[in-house]
């Protein structure tokens, strides 16, 4: 073995690039494209990426194909109304078909769902409630996560007597049955749709949803790139705005999937007690049926089985997007 | 040095947490983190900041960039001729000082927002600062990558740092650092989560970045090996307190406080045939509450005699050519 | 000459994730004997902790051992099942992990912890015995037997790490393998912990592996040196010929890129790019794309892990005649 040290060959290694200036190919290939629009191929990037992954989850696929049935009702009920179906027999409030008599009636050609013990086109019903339920939901969902994060992320951001108030809020909001105070409320005001969702995404925003969100604020406030942004010379909003809010977003998505489902139920159970001032809707077709005795007769299972069951699939399909979102989400969930 | 000459000058710094303080309950202890530390930074120069976990160096750090209110003390700071008070700073410093001190954080998966690109992270200094237009955000961030060896810069730009190596975010959380020119960053263990080959890229683009750019560097390390090399002077922190500092060299080569020795002592060599000399101290390092006023090394310190413990912890004093040391014993 | 406890042959293992096959160690062989202690050093995702889980084959879901001998005493670890393997586990190779917090329970006093374990494998002692047997190891590692009835939470990191040090100990094992023992603690408390560590074992005669990143640890503590680089052990050797002349151009860089607090400063050098994703190994050498010296041979065979002379393995088709 030599005994003299040879020259080094990683001495020639360049750790830094090769200056300052930029050469005129990079200047144009900056030029080339407009800020929003490598913003926006990014963003639809995340989104494909997040789409792929969700894809991979069968619960969630199934709970997506249950919402986009019902979505395809919703929308499909206004055409036949227009083209196929007689408004005064399809009506799903106001029609009736004499034809059909003794009502309810069971399933036919013409009815396939049968009618209900008002001679209504029971498919009609189902198919005019379904927009409303999507309504609700979405609404509801909207102003929770809106009111969650926003006080989530106050709450978590300043800490202190925020903190403290929306906390101990939050605490009696989730102390109180939220049925039983829909029913109070329903008995003493005229709750109609718009109020129902304000209601809902009140007590749920105040409530849990903002609980756990700010405890995931809470974990974000500490990161270091909070700190990195206040060094910048961030100023608080531009921390809660451009940080804090961005990275709760996904939390956010997932709960208000899981806010629509308590929504649904809600109003299904607000109606089944006749306490929603609503046109049509799942709950008051179980209502109708209750109040002239069918509930519990198998033989007009008709009147039962389609609210019932739409009911049960739209919020176990809301939840089964929540879940696989989650896993979205949350990387740990996922299987390697 | 002369005070008027120094960027950095730090009087009497403290940083007291209260503890078990409860709901209009006053907190009946403290933990000195940082405990009246003095020392003056010179334009150019990096001071190596070194101790053990708990030893308050990253406290220093962060109020020094006011990520932390300071408790009690004076940190001045002059630039172009201009002279802030950091621990009361006016509205109109505020503005001077954030563009003239920055900070590098020791971890690079965790101080770089993961939904924000990297042109994202590295123009949040301009962006909220509102210097230049979008076009000249991008030129300058550009700039900055290949200031950091990322390029070509465009490759880089619109990426996200989950796409990126430990060693390479570590680059763009130092281009977000200099995007605004500053006098001043504080490096806080910028290497100490990178593997050895990537480290010393890491610290000679630091170095090279400082000369070029006219940067001075408080480097905060627990590696007495890496302050050899990233520092001109060191100072090592003991329970908030500097108990020795001096060029770094010197410090190394004969240092003087019983705890500085020890630290050298037991720093590993990579080479077998290296015999060291036997640690002299036992134990660990404690937490600082409510600390008794006597030296602070006295429990663990092997010359410890009776006029340590009689009284407060030894004040820094200049034991020739600028090397300061607090003991009453050396 | 001692005799050969551990014979590691060929051994290769794989993770299966989402995104492909990741070939975590690649054909890695070395042994050890009776009473050594053999450092295994490189940088995150080299494969070195993967190679000591391999060894006691405490490995992930999605790892598998795809070809190669684990010889321990003559018995080859690999076609044994999960079953067959327990009872080498603890009493002849035992582990410590980084994390000593994650390794103690912390809702169970420390001394417990460890009688469990000298129950749950040994099975004989009385209560009275185990508590001396826990005395005795206290003591070994330089605890004060006295803090055996205190939780995890009332002790400090390096004491921590000294009560896993001595649950490893408990069952007498022949080869103890210490997976970064050191990482999160004070050069102080890492000081103290790794001369108990070389006194132990002089005093027991186990063999140890230590697995590192930090060479300069490695340095202090190991007889002979493996260096790993991307699932490789690139090169194997004593640790003074790994310091002194190191073969493969990846250890002189390492050698090269490490500050010392000691000696003259030298410049430090850099070693260009990253290491490579193992989902793509680079073909042929996997150091070719960042040496130096790669040539055409490199980029497209890979070299043979052959003695260099006086038992200095390296895998290289250009070995470097470097002295430190």
């Amino acid at each position: 073995m030599a005994t003299e040290e040879r020259h080094n060959p990683f001495a020639t290694a360049q750790p830094a690039g090769d200056g300052t200036t930029l050469d005129q190919q990079e200047r144009e290939r900056l030029r080339a494209q407009p800020l929003w629009r490598v913003r926006l191929k990014l963003l639809a990037g995340t989104l494909w990426n997040n789409w792929k992954l969700f894809t991979e989850n069968k619960i969630g696929l199934i709970g997506l194909a249950i919402i986009l049935f019902y979505a395809g009702l919703a929308l499909a009920h206004p055409l036949l109304m227009g083209r196929v179906w007689d408004p005064l027999i399809y009506d799903p409030v106001i029609g009736f078909d004499p034809l059909a008599a003794p009502h309810p009636a069971p399933p036919s050609a013409q009815h396939w769902l049968g009618t209900d013990p008002l001679g209504r086109d029971v498919l009609s019903q189902l198919m005019f409630s379904t927009a409303s339920e999507f309504i609700l939901g979405m609404v509801a969902a909207l102003i929770t996560v809106t009111i969650g994060t926003s006080i989530g992320a106050l709450a978590a951001y300043f800490g202190g007597w925020i903190d403290t108030f929306f906390m101990r809020l939050a605490d009696l909001v989730i102390t109180l049955p939220a049925i039983v105070l829909l029913i109070v409320l329903g008995g003493l005001f005229t709750l109609d749709l718009p109020l129902l969702a304000l209601v809902i995404g009140i007590l749920s925003g105040f409530g849990a949803t903002t609980v756990i969100i700010k405890s995931q604020a809470l974990t974000i406030k500490v990161r270091t790139y909070v700190e990195a942004a206040w060094v910048a010379g961030g100023s608080h909003w531009h921390i809660i705005l451009r940080h804090i809010i961005p990275n709760l977003l996904p939390l956010t998505f997932l709960y208000m999937m899981f806010t629509v489902t308590d929504a649904i139920f809600a109003e299904a159970i607000l109606s089944y007690f006749g306490l929603l001032n609503i046109r049509m809707s799942w709950g008051l077709m179980i209502h109708t049926t209750q109040s002239a005795g069918y509930l519990l007769n198998f033989q007009t299972w008709w009147l039962i089985v389609p609210p019932g069951l739409s009911i049960t699939l739209l919020c176990a399909a809301f939840y089964l997007v929540g879940r696989a979102l989650d896993e979205v989400v949350n990387p740990r969930l996922r299987k390697r | 040095m002369t005070s008027s000459e120094a960027l950095v000058r730090v009087e009497g710094l403290r940083k007291l947490f209260p503890l078990n303080a409860g709901f209009l309950r006053a907190p009946t202890s403290f933990i000195h983190a940082v405990d009246g530390l003095d020392f003056a930074i010179a334009p150019g120069e990096s001071l190596g900041l070194v101790g053990e976990s708990g030893s308050g160096k990253t406290t220093t750090g962060k109020l020094l960039v006011r990520l932390l209110d300071i408790t009690a003390g004076h940190v001045f700071m002059q630039f172009d001729g201009q002279v802030l008070d950091v621990a009361r700073l006016q509205r109109s410093d505020s503005k001077t000082f954030r563009r003239k001190v920055q900070m590098i954080f020791q971890d690079p998966y965790e101080s770089l927002n993961p939904r924000r690109t990297i042109f994202d992270t590295i123009a949040e200094p301009l962006q909220v600062q509102n210097i230049g237009n979008v076009l000249d955000q991008q030129e300058r961030v550009a700039e900055l990558l290949n200031l950091v060896g990322l390029s070509p810069p465009s490759t880089y730009l619109f990426r996200f740092p989950h796409e990126l190596s430990g060693g390479q975010r570590q680059r763009v959380a130092i281009a977000r650092a200099l995007v605004i020119n500053p006098a001043f960053v504080i490096a806080d263990e910028p290497t100490s989560m990178l593997d050895v080959s990537i480290r010393t890229s890491i610290m000679q683009l630091m170095q090279n970045l400082g000369t070029q750019l006219g940067v001075t560097y408080l480097y905060i390390t627990h590696d007495l090996a890496v302050a050899r090399y990233m520092s001109t002077r060191l100072a090592v922190m003991y329970l908030g307190k500097i108990v020795e500092m001096g060029a770094t060299e010197e410090v190394l080569q004969r240092p003087q406080h019983p705890y500085t020795k020890a630290l050298l002592s037991a720093v590993p060599v990579p080479d077998p045939r290296w015999t060291r000399t036997p640690v002299e101290i036992k134990g660990g390092i404690s937490k600082p509450i409510d600390p008794v006023p006597r030296c602070r090394f006295y429990d663990r310190c092997p010359l410890a005699a009776k006029v340590c413990e009689d009284n407060d912890h030894p004040p820094l004093e200049d034991k020739g050519s600028e090397h300061y040391v607090a003991c009453y014993r050396v | 000459m001692s005799e050969t406890i551990l014979r590691v042959e060929n051994l290769t293992m794989h993770y299966t994730t989402r995104a492909g096959i990741v070939s975590a160690v690649d054909d890695v062989s070395f042994t050890l004997d009776e009473g050594e202690s053999l450092g295994l050093v490189g940088e995150s995702g080299c494969g070195k902790t993967s190679v000591a889980n391999s060894l006691l084959k405490l490995l992930a879901d999605n790892a598998v051992i795809k070809g190669g001998q684990i010889r321990f005493k003559g018995t080859d670890f690999v076609p044994l099942s999960e079953e067959e393997m327990r009872p080498y586990r603890w009493r002849n190779i035992s582990m410590v992990f980084q994390a000593a917090m994650n390794s103690l329970n912390p809702v169970y006093r420390v001394g417990d912890q460890i009688i469990e374990a000298l129950e749950t494998h040994l099975g004989l002692y009385s209560h009275a015995q185990a508590r001396q047997r826990v005395t005795e190891l206290f003591t070994m590692v330089g605890l004060d037997p006295a803090l055996m009835d205190q939780y995890p939470h009332e002790y400090s990191g390096g004491m921590r790490q000294r009560a896993v040090i001595a649950m490893a100990l408990s069952c007498n094992p022949d080869l103890v393998i210490a997976d970064e023992p050191t990482t999160a603690l004070d050069v102080i408390v890492q000081d103290a912990l790794l001369r108990q560590l070389k006194t132990l074992q002089e005093m027991i005669g186990m063999s140890m592996i230590y697995i590192s990143h930090d060479i300069a640890v490695i340095a202090e503590v190991s007889d002979r040196i493996g260096v790993m680089y991307a699932g490789k052990l690139v090169e194997l050797a004593s640790a003074d010929e790994i310091f002194h002349h190191p073969v493969h151009p990846y250890t002189v860089a390492l050698m090269s890129a490490f500050p010392s607090v000691t000696g003259p400063k030298r410049e430090l050098q850099t070693l260009a790019g990253e290491p490579p994703n193992l989902l793509y190994p680079p073909s042929g050498c996997r150091f070719h794309p960042r040496c130096p010296f790669a040539t055409e041979i490199c980029r497209q065979q890979e070299p043979e892990f052959k003695d260099h002379g006086g038992g200095h393995y390296a895998a290289c088709w250009h070995p470097q005649e470097v002295t430190v």
